[in-house]
């Protein structure tokens, strides 16, 4: 009888003492993804307080609107949203055209977010570009939980970003050197981003069709528009070269490797 | 712009940034297993994605502009051959930035 209340009792102890383990070695799995983010985002983050500061914005601005937007390139567009005359329907479709290609990104995630209770509100939440690229594509060591895993992934990234905004909107008073040409940063971000998934697939036939679409597009449709189209045509062409490009992706019992 | 101008500008800013991060999946969840079609576009969007973001990056360029788009292209080619080489990714932010930099605040 104490024999098997006690042992009744180690196992609803155990259960939390597991649970708090599993956060720990969860969140120690995912701080080295996040190191070269840390640097990037708080760099990042900072050229954006700058910018808003430049703009005559109190830091407070960057800083909640990094915790509450957490888009990159959507809130440096919208420091000139801020100054512009006050257009709500241009402002929402400009949003979303600007941060339509996330839908590409719920896309990619549907199965991985699959069943992870609460914490899949905030992982959709805080899915930019880069905490988006690393749930997609690290690999999970054993005894860490992949839903705490993505979390700590979003939440760091999300937190470094809010970081360098609010220091960038503090420090933008002080420091003296000329930022022009600081937003190409972003440009280098993708860059890179695209080498090295270039050299992770097999096939180069989907980086070809982003690149080529998009720039296609942007010709056509010119810098303001050619966003959306360039996405439908993405699309277009991924169904019409389904048989080759699939090819070169693994058998779904070889994924997660 | 006033103050609550300011505070719907950012409220549709988070709209537009949340509908399309949460239409995937209020479309998709509870519904049994995904269809293979769109099983297949997210092993694909990834790359192609990627190289879309470039040319977003670029849209203002103006090629028959003043600099007529050297300083970008310099840059891009500084950090590709930086991350070719050294394969660190932040280096090679880092490097082709300030190259950018330096590029539009003295040459061009």
């Amino acid at each position: 009888m104490f024999l098997f209340y006690d042992e009744q009792k180690t196992k609803r102890n155990g259960g939390i003492w597991l649970s708090s383990g599993i956060r720990r070695r969860s969140l120690a799995a995912a701080f080295p993804y996040t190191i070269p983010i840390m640097a990037g985002f708080l760099f990042l983050g900072m050229a954006y307080g700058i910018t808003m500061h430049a703009a005559g914005f109190s830091f407070l601005y960057p800083t909640i609107m990094a915790m509450v937007i957490f888009g990159g390139s959507l809130e440096f567009v919208a420091v000139s949203m801020l100054l512009s005359p006050f257009a709500p329907l241009t402002t929402f479709l400009a949003a979303l055209m600007i941060q339509a290609r996330h839908l590409f990104y719920g896309l990619s995630m549907l199965e991985k977010f699959q069943g992870l209770g609460w914490k899949k509100w905030y992982l959709i939440f805080g899915m930019c570009d880069e905490t988006y690229s690393i749930n997609c594509t690290a690999y999970i060591p054993a005894g860490a939980d992949r839903g705490w895993f993505y979390f700590f992934v979003t939440l760091l990234n999300h937190l470094y970003w809010i970081c360098g905004a609010m220091m960038g909107g503090l420090l933008g008073r002080v420091l003296p050197f000329d930022t022009e040409g600081l937003d190409f940063v972003m440009t280098a971000m993708f860059v890179v981003i695209f080498l090295e998934q270039w050299k992770k697939e097999k096939s180069h036939i989907t980086a070809g069709i982003g690149l080529g679409a998009a720039l296609v597009c942007r010709i056509l449709f010119g810098a303001v528009q050619f966003l959306i189209p360039a996405m439908g045509l993405i699309l277009l062409l991924l169904t019409m070269f389904r048989k080759p490009v699939a090819q070169a992706f693994p058998k779904e019992e070889e994924e997660g490797q | 712009m006033t103050f609550s101008q300011q505070v719907v500008t950012i409220a549709l800013c988070i709209l537009g940034t949340m509908l399309p991060r949460f239409l995937p999946f209020l479309i998709f969840w509870g519904k049994g297993p995904v269809p293979p079609f769109v099983h297949y576009l997210g092993q694909a969007l990834p790359a192609a994605i990627f190289g879309m973001l470039i040319i977003y990056c670029l849209r203002n360029v103006d090629l028959m502009g003043q600099s007529h788009g050297l300083p970008e292209a310099i840059a891009i080619i500084v950090t590709a051959v930086l991350h070719r080489w050294k394969g660190q990714m932040l280096l090679s932010i880092a490097g082709g930035t300030i190259c950018y930099m330096a590029l539009v605040q003295t040459v061009f």
